[in-house]
């Protein structure tokens, strides 16, 4: 459903993502870790369609992010990195302008903001000014939006973060019941996260791959557990560098 | 053979279009532009050219002060259009979406119009007050509303494309109004006759062709010229395609 084709980014003489390669399947829940700075949101840009990769590609359900954008996208919902939302909107109307910008159908609109709104659980608020809600309603409507086409492929950058931990059960339930049907790519440096949500776990660094396992064989491979793997795989780059 | 996907486009420009109305009326700004545009242009119009005293039944006095109004109205009906997506993160959202960019682009475009529409809509006080006065030149006025209507889209789309450089509104308008002055002084008799005095009377008149006034006092006079209109349209998509040029800049990686 989902896959990177030696993508790579460079700023200036920066190189943020260097020949990221990696499929995802249906049913897989990836959990996409690094460092700050590692690279982890210019993929995400890049596999959404914000930005445009220097070189190589991603394909999504097939279509390219490169030559095919718009179909590439259609296949896509995006949370991006703090949920930026308009904040003059309602949720209910910001999410009529995604389903309207989405192209849904004018009788499908009505149900699928009805559908996100229980999926994010977000009906209390509904009819109030986005700038008026806490983080963690606003991440949750970005969330609900991300999910207004119901796409097979979800990117989702830093889901739970500023939630508490009911929010954060409420979203880890939502992916759990999703997972089935849909690839979902979860970038987060959360690490409590992702043995309760994925299935697999990718560490990028310097954005490249350094290691592709599932939580338990990653955590697995040191004494400490998924922090000290992931301490140790940062550790091990630092000292190359 | 270039396909222009049509169905993109529309998704996005009807999108953008409904979003930007949306902006513009939950917030006071729309009837905050719209209330000072009619009172400036009343005062102007009223006291300083002496409207009613010249008694004649035409609306030359009022139509003169648009150029010069617009200058500064379009760019702050504007500034915010795209400046305001990079201030809050939300040009991320809309490049993220599947829709295309022109799209977009000429429906935030649009809206501001709609916005200047109603403005010009809500002078037609004016239009009765001169019937009153005598028997009006109906048909040029309403050739003059047109192109008022049609200059208004000129200058918006200056603002609209300016306000894609920066992530501040402010820096915008001003941006956006140096322009548009640029675009008004230039048909100025005193600015084009400086012109044609330094570098001979060609380049005064060369120079005042690339002047908002100078097509908009044809359209004044009653005259429909196809100069004039294409003038505005052929504006208007090279504003929209420096704008898509700005906004696409930000996919190559530009904050």
């Amino acid at each position: 459903m989902l896959d990177l084709q030696n993508l790579r980014k460079a700023f200036d003489d920066h190189v943020a993502v260097a020949d990221l390669s990696f499929q995802l399947n249906k049913g897989e829940v990836l959990g996409f870790l690094g460092q700050n700075g590692a690279g982890k949101s210019t993929t995400m840009r890049m596999v959404s369609g914000v930005l445009e990769p220097d070189a190589g590609d991603a394909l999504i359900n097939g279509h390219s992010i490169v030559s095919d954008r718009r179909r590439a996208q259609s296949q896509i919902g995006y949370l991006p990195e703090g949920a930026p939302l308009y904040r003059d909107m309602t949720p209910v109307t910001f999410l009529r302008f995604m389903a309207d910008a989405h192209g849904l159908p004018r009788s499908e609109r009505k149900n699928a903001v009805e559908r996100v709104i229980a999926d994010a659980r977000i009906a209390s608020v509904a009819g109030k000014p986005i700038s008026a809600l806490s983080k963690g309603y606003r991440r949750r409507v970005g969330l609900a939006a991300a999910l207004i086409h119901d796409p097979p492929v979800l990117l989702l950058d830093e889901p739970t973060d500023g939630l508490d931990p009911v929010q954060k059960r409420a979203v880890r339930a939502l992916v759990a019941r999703m997972a089935p049907e849909k690839s979902i790519v979860i970038s987060t440096h959360t690490l409590d996260e992702v043995p309760a949500m994925c299935s697999r776990v990718i560490v990028i660094d310097q954005g490249q791959v350094v290691a592709d396992q599932t939580p338990k064989a990653l955590a697995d491979s040191r004494p400490g557990g998924l922090e000290e793997a992931f301490i140790a795989l940062a550790d091990s780059r630092e000292g190359g560098a | 053979m270039i396909a222009i996907d049509w169905s993109g486009t529309l998704t996005g420009l009807r999108a953008a279009w409904r979003r930007e109305i949306s902006a513009y009326f939950a917030t006071p700004l729309a009837y905050v532009f719209v209330a000072i545009f009619l009172l400036v242009l009343g005062i102007f119009t009223w006291d300083l050219s002496r409207f009613f005293d010249t008694g004649a039944a035409d609306l030359a006095p009022f139509f003169y002060w648009h150029p010069w109004l617009f200058m500064m109205f379009m760019p702050a009906l504007a500034m915010r259009l795209w400046a305001e997506e990079a201030n809050q993160g939300t040009t991320e959202l809309l490049l993220s979406l599947p829709v295309n960019l022109p799209g977009l682009i000429i429906g935030k475009l649009l809206a501001a119009w709609t916005v200047a529409a109603l403005a010009l809509v809500l002078t037609f006080p004016w239009w009765i007050a001169v019937n009153i006065l005598g028997p009006a030149d109906n048909a040029a006025i309403a050739l003059t509303y047109a192109m008022s209507l049609l200059m208004a889209g000129g200058y918006l789309a200056i603002g609209a494309a300016v306000s894609a450089l920066t992530r501040s509104a402010v820096l915008a308008f001003v941006i956006g109004v140096l322009v548009a002055f640029v675009l008004t002084a230039a048909g100025w008799p005193l600015v084009s006759g400086a012109v044609a005095d330094l570098l001979g009377p060609s380049a005064g008149d060369a120079i005042a062709q690339f002047s908002f006034l100078t097509h908009f006092e044809t359209a004044q006079r009653g005259v429909l010229e196809l100069r004039g209109l294409a003038f505005y349209f052929g504006f208007i998509a090279l504003c929209i395609a420096l704008n898509t040029l700005f906004v696409s800049h930000r996919r190559g990686g530009a904050q």
